[in-house]
């Protein structure tokens, strides 16, 4: 189901387009999907207790063991874990099944920068039908802010991102570096580091969307404003927009960031032989170190995100995501009772064992998650700089409802600047035209520049 | 031999005879039930996806608004896309270097074997022809690996000659990089196209070159190449589809070269990521279809011009 003007009538759509211009709540207008339902906490446990099948798209690896628990809490549920693919190629997936009106699953996991796509789209049951708001203060800000949107809650956080520079200390002790606190000490740290050792950047960046974008958010930038659902304004020349590109251009101009793309073998080489000697990246880094770095263990450290002033603590999400209750869904009510489980119950544990950085304040603020000593990271308690970041995430911050889309383009325009190490700024406004562009062409009213 | 032949053709004539006139008023329907088969799957999987596309292409569905008809407007979008005419310029290009390249290796290939002085053809045909058989991704994924800088086949040359050699996933060299790759996976296919075209050539025409004291090349120039004339033909057809269709190699390599290959890369990659990543199903099937009519009436232009030769 897509938001439809009135010229594109359909059984109950029009009323809730209606509805959200009036900025009215949509548990009114909840039956224009599939299983007509909304309900409490009662309802749910009625919905628990009846046979049903559940179908949940997810990539997380928890997921699997979260929906084995959670059939033996409730027998008559069964719940089939799909993986449809991880980030962009489940979303295609999901995506076509909305479109196609059928095929969708019943719970779907997706990251925070792609659910307003999901949201705003009228594709989501908004969780207030059950009574999911109140759970607004058992999450972090930053979280709950990325779920809430134009009014509804549209999906339970599982994990988050807060992001911290992870470096790598014995490379930083062997160059005598010390650890950058500002972006502008992080640009002399490249420049001591590659000057001293060719070989040696300290860190790759071949042009990264979701870092772009969360480098924007820390430096205060606030790019996407979204009103009405449709009212859409872009502007990435704003001053946070701007800060960040100065700055990080030095490093694209001045050939100081490794040509490497992350996630790729030569990535995880680099980051192991030290030629890669620093990650700004999100807060469930941990994991994959240990796993795809094994070598390098010892080595790394965490410290807070470079900050743009000096002494003045901020921070970004960067990754991360919830899990949402499709409208198509058949048994809305049994979904929101494993939703529940999956990241507000006995789940999360699970999540966090698996390796997932929690949303959840809770468990960010255990006495045993915030003082485990991290043996790969030299026994360092790494949970207390990473939950200090989640605390710092600079509020304000909103994604484009086609996001997904925007930041498949984004080295076809940015990346240009990459490629020809010029001003990443020139590159960020052609990245706006075109996202401005698909925008206008999918009938949302967007206004590009300041 | 001849009494094989002409026993049923006498049995049948008759047969037929006596049954021409009810025929007349009455349709056979004979033919079509050996052929319904081939026209229900035609239908099913050529004719209904091509007139859906035409179908969708008349509408504009978008996230906000829903779907309308918009008649000719997708069309007349696409002759003034710039991303659009760039990715069709690069397949152009392709299609003018890399095609005669291949087609000329593949022909050279051919008469190679065929000339009958070289040792162990058989070898040769199969080794040549083998790289046909490697599956198109996973070829990609090899050659990906070999073009390397810092790691691949190139960072190994480099290292062990101590020079610098540009880095193929580079702007400047994606294009030809490419083109290497296809140009190995096919020489092989259209080698034996040409081959196959070479070995029908009755053996009396070549004895009767010998008695005239023609030498080698005299007979290439003379029997092989006119001979060929119809395969060449075929075999460019097939490369300008190929061409124009150009997906999988750019797009299993764009990961690798995320900055260069960029999503609108040929006209079919823009489609793809239209329709599956941007949802505009219906931009992407007019672009499908200017695609399908300009490569129908470039293969159409080629047969004709071969064959007019050929007279």
């Amino acid at each position: 189901m897509k938001i439809r003007s009135n010229k594109g009538l359909r059984r109950g759509a029009a009323a809730l387009t209606g509805a959200l211009a009036l900025g009215l709540a949509l548990s009114a207008c909840s039956s224009a999907g599939g299983g007509a339902e909304t309900g409490n906490a009662d309802d749910i446990a009625k919905a628990l207790d009846t046979e049903t099948t559940l179908t949940v798209w997810a990539w997380a690896p928890a997921v699997e063991q979260i929906a084995k628990d959670f059939e033996k809490e409730h027998p008559k549920v069964t719940v089939n874990v799909v993986n449809a693919g991880t980030g962009n190629d489940q979303y295609v997936k999901l995506q076509n099944a909305i479109k196609a009106g059928s095929g969708a699953p019943d719970v779907a996991q997706i990251e925070y920068y792609a659910l307003p796509q999901f949201a705003l789209s009228d594709s989501l049951v908004d969780l207030k039908d059950f009574g999911f708001d109140s759970f607004a203060d058992e999450y972090t800000d930053s979280t709950w802010n990325s779920v809430s949107l134009d009014g509804g809650v549209y999906a339970l956080p599982q994990d988050s991102g807060p992001m911290a520079l992870f470096y790598n200390k014995a490379v930083f002790d062997q160059y005598g570096i010390a650890v950058p606190t500002t972006w502008d000490e992080y640009v002399a740290a490249a420049k001591q580091l590659h000057a001293a050792d060719p070989t040696k950047y300290i860190t790759n960046d071949t042009g990264d969307a979701g870092f772009t974008t969360s480098m924007i958010w820390q430096a205060g930038g606030e790019p996407y404003k979204t009103e009405n659902s449709t009212d859409v304004s872009i502007n990435l020349q704003d001053e946070g927009s701007k800060k960040f590109a100065d700055t990080w251009s030095q490093l694209v101009e001045g050939d100081l960031v490794s040509p490497i793309s992350s996630w790729s073998d030569e990535w995880y080489k680099g980051l192991a032989d030290g030629s890669i000697a620093t990650l700004t990246i999100g807060a469930w880094m941990p994991g994959n170190l240990e796993s795809g770095v094994a070598d390098a263990a010892g080595d790394w450290r965490v410290a807070p995100m470079p900050t743009w002033e000096p002494g003045a603590a901020a921070s970004a999400e960067n990754g991360g995501g919830g899990d949402a209750i499709m409208k198509q869904s058949k048994n809305k009510l049994a979904a929101a009772g494993f939703l529940q489980y999956m990241n507000e119950g006995e789940g999360t544990q699970t999540s966090i064992a698996a390796g997932g950085f929690p949303s959840t304040v809770a468990d960010l603020n255990s006495d045993e998650f915030l003082n485990y000593e991290s043996p790969y990271f030299g026994g360092q308690k790494i949970n207390q700089v990473l939950v200090q970041s989640s605390k710092d995430v600079v509020k304000g911050w909103q994604y484009l409802p086609f996001q997904v889309y925007s930041n498949s383009i984004f080295n076809d325009t940015v990346g240009k600047a990459y490629s020809s190490k010029s001003d990443l700024n020139s590159g960020l406004e052609a990245w706006q035209k075109a996202t401005a562009d698909y925008g206008n062409e999918q009938g949302f009213t967007v206004k590009a520049g300041s | 031999m001849t009494t094989v032949s002409q026993d049923p053709t006498a049995a049948v004539e008759p047969r037929l005879g006596r049954r021409a006139a009810p025929h007349k008023a009455k349709r056979d329907w004979t033919g079509w039930k050996f052929i319904g088969p081939f026209m229900l799957i035609f239908a099913f999987v050529l004719i209904a996806p091509v007139v859906y596309s035409i179908y969708l292409s008349f509408f504009k569905d978008q996230l906000v608004g829903g779907n309308s008809f918009v008649g000719l407007a997708n069309y007349i979008q696409v002759l003034g896309d710039q991303k659009f005419w760039e990715s069709l310029g690069r397949v152009s290009i392709f299609l003018v270097v890399q095609v005669p390249i291949m087609l000329l290796l593949a022909l050279f290939a051919a008469l190679a074997i065929d000339s009958a002085r070289l040792h162990f053809p058989a070898f040769f045909r199969i080794g040549i022809f083998l790289p046909y058989a490697v599956p198109a991704v996973v070829a990609t994924l090899m050659w990906g690996f070999m073009y390397g800088v810092r790691f691949g086949l190139v960072a190994n040359i480099n290292d062990f000659f101590g020079i610098s050699l540009p880095d193929p996933l580079s702007n400047a060299w994606v294009l030809a990089s490419i083109g290497n790759i296809v140009t190995w996976e096919f020489v092989g296919y259209n080698m034996l196209l040409f081959y196959a075209a070479l070995r029908v050539i009755p053996t009396d025409l070549y004895e009767a070159a010998e008695l005239d004291g023609a030498n080698h090349f005299r007979v290439i120039r003379s029997i092989k190449l006119p001979a060929l004339r119809p395969a060449i033909v075929i075999g460019t057809i097939f490369s300008i589809i190929g061409s124009f269709q150009l997906f999988n190699e750019p797009n299993i390599l764009k990961p690798l070269a995320k900055n260069t290959i960029v999503t609108s890369f040929t006209p079919n990659m823009y489609a793809y990521n239209l329709s599956f990543s941007g949802q505009q199903y219906n931009y992407a099937a007019t672009i499908a279809i200017v695609m399908g009519v300009a490569t129908a009436v470039i293969a159409l232009i080629v047969q004709n011009r071969g064959s007019r030769k050929e007279v």
